[in-house]
């Protein structure tokens, strides 16, 4: 019996990749900003894109949200209330989105006719860092609520983020809240991450955000 | 838990490799997977060992080779491995890092194959 070594050296993931890359360019091509939202299940997501679409279609923006849900539609009809266009990716049971979803159910939208296309991924703090949507930034959100040490006991996902977005400030000072670990915490996962601190339920710090996806998107 | 769908990825290429290989079985399989690249070996190990049931790869022994994270430091001007996953400073000078050279992989590296003997 002889045995032998066979070399693959390929990502796992490849089928992944290889579509993440394709939907990149198609999104750079039509000129759409993709942002791809990861956090903890209830830290806010839902609500912060919510406000952040309401405010983007009221200002003349063209965006639109694809949302991840383990089994309901819940999500996708709060969205749907900002009257921005809202497709709801039910992923039964899998705990990230994956490319080949993001790609099914962008079926039928002219991606060209977007300035902001948001995905609100499951809420989950460690499948999703693996799977690449071709978005363009991602955005790891954390609220006040859940420990100012999440990013240490989650580098994996917070070192991936391009952005930082702390949620339910309104509530910080009853949770006793400490800012400045969390602060230090995220930028010790992610030096130089730039970080948002906001209340999607006051609206303190959307400003900062609005103008932020506006620099962002510089063109138009 | 999305392990299970990393070993599914795993069996689709193997089993795809092992077509080139008739009467071959596999002995074991080898990845590469970076510290930070949210994998836990255990949940690794028992989802093979359900995922690989009932395919060409039933049987076979799953090595994982862990890589650290290494960042390359603008202050020391030369690559450095973290230390810790809390902290993303350089271990020399304690610059801030950001620039990352190895870290992250999910890779198939090879396969062991063995030739069962034909029957004459
Ligand atoms: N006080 C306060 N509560 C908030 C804020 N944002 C969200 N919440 C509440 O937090 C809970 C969870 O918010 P969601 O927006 O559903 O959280 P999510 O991250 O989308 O949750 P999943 O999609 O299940 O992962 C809800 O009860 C919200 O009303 C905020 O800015 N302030
Ligand atoms: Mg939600
Ligand atoms: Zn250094």
């Amino acid at each position: 019996m002889t045995t032998r070594i066979v070399e693959l050296r390929q990502g796992i993931l490849k089928k992944n990749d290889e579509l993440a890359r394709g939907l990149r360019s198609q999104f750079e091509t039509a000129g759409v900003l993709v942002l791809n939202l990861v956090s903890s299940p209830g830290t806010g997501k839902t609500e912060f894109l919510q406000g952040t679409l309401r405010e983007l279609i009221s200002s003349g923006s063209r965006a639109a949200a694809l949302v991840g849900d383990l089994e309901t539609d819940n999500d996708a009809r709060r969205l749907a209330a900002s009257g921005a266009p809202v497709r709801q990716i039910n992923t039964h049971g899998i705990c990230h989105l994956e490319a080949e979803m993001v790609s099914k159910h962008l079926d039928g939208w002219n991606l060209a006719d977007l300035d902001y296309l948001f995905i609100e991924n499951v809420g989950n703090l460690v499948c999703p860092s693996s799977y690449d949507l071709g978005e363009k930034i991602r955005v790891a959100l954390l609220s006040v609520t859940e420990g100012e040490d999440k990013p240490l006991k989650y580098p994996t996902i917070y070192n991936s983020a391009d952005v930082a977005v702390i949620t339910k400030v309104d509530i910080a000072e009853a949770v006793g809240f400490d800012r400045a670990t969390a602060l230090k915490n995220i930028s010790e996962i992610r030096p130089g991450i730039r970080i948002f601190e906001t209340s999607a339920k006051s609206g303190v710090g959307m400003a900062e955000w609005l103008a932020y996806l506006a620099e962002l998107r510089p063109l138009r | 838990m999305h392990e299970l769908s990393i070993v599914a990825s795993i069996v689709d290429s193997v089993t795809e490799t092992m077509a080139a290989y008739p009467g071959s079985r596999v002995k074991e399989v080898r990845l590469r997977i970076g510290a930070l690249a949210s994998v836990i070996e255990d949940s690794l190990q028992f989802c093979y060992g359900l995922g690989t049931q009932g395919t060409p790869l039933e049987g076979s022994t799953l090595i994982v080779k862990i890589l650290p994270v290494r960042m390359h430091c603008d202050g020391c001007t030369s690559d450095v491995e973290i230390a810790s996953l809390q902290s993303f400073r350089c271990p020399h000078c304690n610059e801030p890092l950001t620039d990352m050279r190895q870290g992250r992989e999910l890779e198939l590296d090879s396969i062991e194959i063995e030739e069962v003997e034909a029957t004459v």
